[in-house]
């Protein structure tokens, strides 16, 4: 067997419902990424040389004063595709605000394992012809945060900006939309099946979002239970508080899933079931099923001891069994 | 009160759909056709139906069949719960119902395009999370990855292989047990295509300690069947295939599919509660049944159906298969039908008509001397079981 898979790396709960996910994304639209980018040189005909010859552009009106001086342009134009180039930032790349606002949506999205990155198109809008001498400066703003989408890529949202370019009068010169898709690609880094709660439930789900697993009590005759009920079968009693567990337990079973294989886990998956330790007397065996942590596959055997602790994996909180003695494995 | 159905009531016709992996037309219309195969069958009319009963997962209505059959008014419709531990109870309450004269005939049937169409082997990773109880259990398997069956029933599985020492070998015998028959029967899916233990073997695992030859096929088809009392199907033109014994049966600390908070779960104790009734109910025992028709949408879980039956001891099942047999020449011959894995799976109803062929004397695998056949529905779940036998 290959070496035990180590808990998704995008081990974060961001704690937002769908809707609060996307109303956060929205709240990036309009926003401006950074202060305004002043282009190091001014619109100049030594760059317009390097471009027409790297794009084999023999336009006479680029670089024949002659031939441009009869055009309709009257001087020497820049090729209107150089508009970007006027303002990109040097080899070590633009000097960016770490918390800025493209950061924060990055992050964000990267929360839901929405963290691969495509370029999928760019429009460029010309207002005039630039010219030697002209220099530019470009304001960048969030234009737009799809819905989720799903493609053959990956699910994941559409981000658009676009790029102002205006000259030292303030007068905009062209425009840039640039789009990319930041997605989770398939069969990786997605989240796992978030548990479906009740009202007789959802205490136990919300203790190990917060770190801790527990086990119902009835609070009038005492005994322990789990999974949680609404009802105590030895008293009858509505009544219940919780008590942690003791953080320990040993294999009753456990299985490796090969197929199918879902997002959201690493294959092959070991599954565990765990007689976990309890302080109290219980209405039934205390039980629960977990992946493994820190565990070479061949240590899982029935009956090996473990330790239980709450880790983050697939968007959520889970309990994972780490065992504690592999004397019964072959590693 | 004791179970006091038997010998009331008589399965008298049976009808079923080609098998396929993808029917090409709706679940509606496999269930009419097979609906009314099995009344023909039956040498009645669809004017003489005047009960209907299936599963709470089948997705066509007894009123639509109705339509589309000819079957005009129902005296009594019924469905039963639990997946393919439904099969054998829609006959237990069909059986009530003519033991009581709340209906004189009553179909049974399941159909569906299980391939073709949702796939129950896809698990549960797709189902919205619908915050009523019957869903919310699976939030306890489904965030550690545990989301198909086959996921659920290897967990008792590899508890059952600790503590018995079965092996995976032992598990195999079953599957070619089963395609051993499935190749000598024309309907089945795997007409013609037996197994070898070496072939067991060399299937990869699906979850470990499952392989894939351990796993039944996901078929489309449908299957019905003709219940009315023993009285009256001695008029009509097949040997009756009287139920002799029926009931449903739960486990304590029972669940669908994850009863894993039991003291023991190396076991099937609501397939311990169906035999207990089934042999108290009829006075018969393991001796007296000369074919079975075991549920099998796993193979290990043939073996702990022996084991619940008492065709051997706790823990037995395996030196069982390997001793005395479970194929067509053994001492208990098991799903001669080819069963799920070979001949279709149509959630336990073709097993059904299976146990009917066999009293009849017309399986293509056809166990001399027949006189009681022990049929079992799904298990894992609450689940239920019959014993057919020949009219005295």
């Amino acid at each position: 067997m290959t070496a035990p898979p180590p808990p998704p790396a995008d081990a974060v709960d961001d704690g937002l419902t769908d809707e609060e996910f996307h109303n956060a994304l929205q709240a990036f639209v309009g926003r401006q990424i950074g202060p305004a980018m002043d282009a190091p040189d001014e619109v100049n005909v030594p760059m317009i040389r390097h471009w027409c010859e790297a794009m084999g552009d023999t336009n006479p009106v680029y670089l024949n004063a002659e031939a441009a001086a009869a055009s309709t342009h009257g001087e020497l134009v820049a090729p209107p595709a150089m508009l970007q180039a006027w303002v990109m930032a040097g080899i070590n790349g633009p000097s960016r605000d770490t918390d800025g606002p493209y950061e924060q949506l990055t992050n964000l999205l990267a929360t839901r394992g929405f963290t691969s990155v495509v370029a999928t198109n760019c429009e460029q809008t010309y207002d005039r012809y630039l010219r030697p001498g002209d220099r530019l400066s470009m304001v960048t703003t969030i234009t737009d945060v799809s819905a989720q989408k799903d493609t053959a890529l990956g699910t994941g949202h559409f981000i658009t900006t676009q790029q102002d370019y205006v000259d030292a009068n303030g007068q905009r010169v062209g425009s840039m939309v640039f789009r990319i898709i930041r997605f989770r690609p398939r069969g990786t880094t997605a989240r796992r099946p978030a548990p479906a709660t009740t009202r007789d439930t959802n205490w136990w789900f919300e203790a190990l979002a917060a770190g801790e697993v527990r086990v119902q009590r009835c609070s009038d005759c005492g005994l322990l239970r789990h999974p949680p009920g609404p009802m105590c079968p030895a008293c009858h009693s509505l009544n219940f508080d919780s008590v942690p567990i003791e953080g320990t337990g040993s294999v009753h079973s456990f299985v490796v899933v090969h197929h199918p294989q879902v997002p959201g886990f690493e294959y092959p998956l070991p599954v565990v079931l765990v007689d976990v330790d309890v302080a109290g007397e219980v209405v039934r065996p205390v039980r629960m099923v977990m992946n493994t942590a820190d565990t070479e596959p061949d240590a899982v055997v029935v009956g090996a001891p473990v330790r239980i602790e709450v880790r983050a994996a697939g968007g959520q909180h889970l309990a994972f069994a780490i065992v504690t003695d592999t004397a019964g494995g072959a590693s | 009160m004791t179970n006091q159905l038997g010998g009331a009531a008589a399965i008298v016709g049976i009808g079923a759909t080609e098998f396929s992996k993808e029917s090409g037309r709706s679940e509606l219309s496999l269930a009419c056709e097979a609906v009314a195969a099995a009344i023909a069958d039956a040498g009645l009319q669809p004017s003489d139906v005047d009960g209907m009963v299936t599963f709470s997962a089948d997705d066509n209505p007894d009123i639509d069949i109705a339509r589309n059959v000819g079957i005009g008014e129902l005296r009594f419709f019924s469905r039963v719960h639990y997946g393919g531990g439904a099969a054998c109870g829609t006959v237990v309450h069909a059986a009530m119902a003519v033991a009581t004269g709340v209906a004189d005939v009553v179909v049974c049937y399941r159909a569906f395009n299980e391939r073709s169409g949702r796939r129950f082997g896809a698990g549960v990773q797709d189902i919205p999370n619908e915050a009523t109880a019957e869903r919310a259990q699976f939030s306890w398997t489904s965030p550690a990855g545990l989301l198909t069956p086959a996921s659920w029933v290897a967990m008792v599985a590899n508890r059952y292989m600790h503590l018995s020492g079965a092996t995976s070998e032992d598990l195999g015998r079953v599957a070619v047990a089963d395609r051993r028959h499935a190749a000598t029967n024309p309907a089945a899916w795997f007409y013609d295509k037996p197994i070898t233990l070496d072939d067991h073997q060399a299937s990869r695992f699906i979850v470990e300690p499952l392989r894939l030859l351990d796993c039944c096929q996901e078929s489309d088809g449908g299957q019905a069947i003709v219940v009315t009392s023993v009285e009256r199907a001695r008029d009509l033109p097949n040997p009756p295939a009287v139920i002799v014994a029926g009931s449903q049966g739960t486990g304590a600390e029972q669940w669908t599919m994850t009863s894993f908070y039991r003291p023991d779960i190396a076991g099937l104790p609501e397939m311990g509660t169906v035999a207990r009734e089934l042999w108290s109910s009829s006075g018969l025992g393991p001796a007296d049944i000369q074919t079975a028709v075991l549920y099998d949408h796993f193979t290990p879980y043939v073996l702990m159906q022996l084991e619940e039956f008492g065709f051997c001891g706790r823990g037995e099942a395996a030196a069982f298969v390997a001793n005395v047999g479970i194929e067509i020449d053994g001492g208990l011959p098991v799903n001669t039908h080819g069963g799920q894995l070979g001949e279709a799976y149509i959630h336990g109803m073709n097993g059904i008509a299976e146990g009917v062929r066999q009293v009849r004397g017309t399986s293509v695998n056809q166990v001399s001397n027949t006189e009681h056949v022990l049929v079992t529905a799904g298990t894992g779940v609450p689940t239920s079981g019959l014993i057919l036998g020949i009219d005295r």
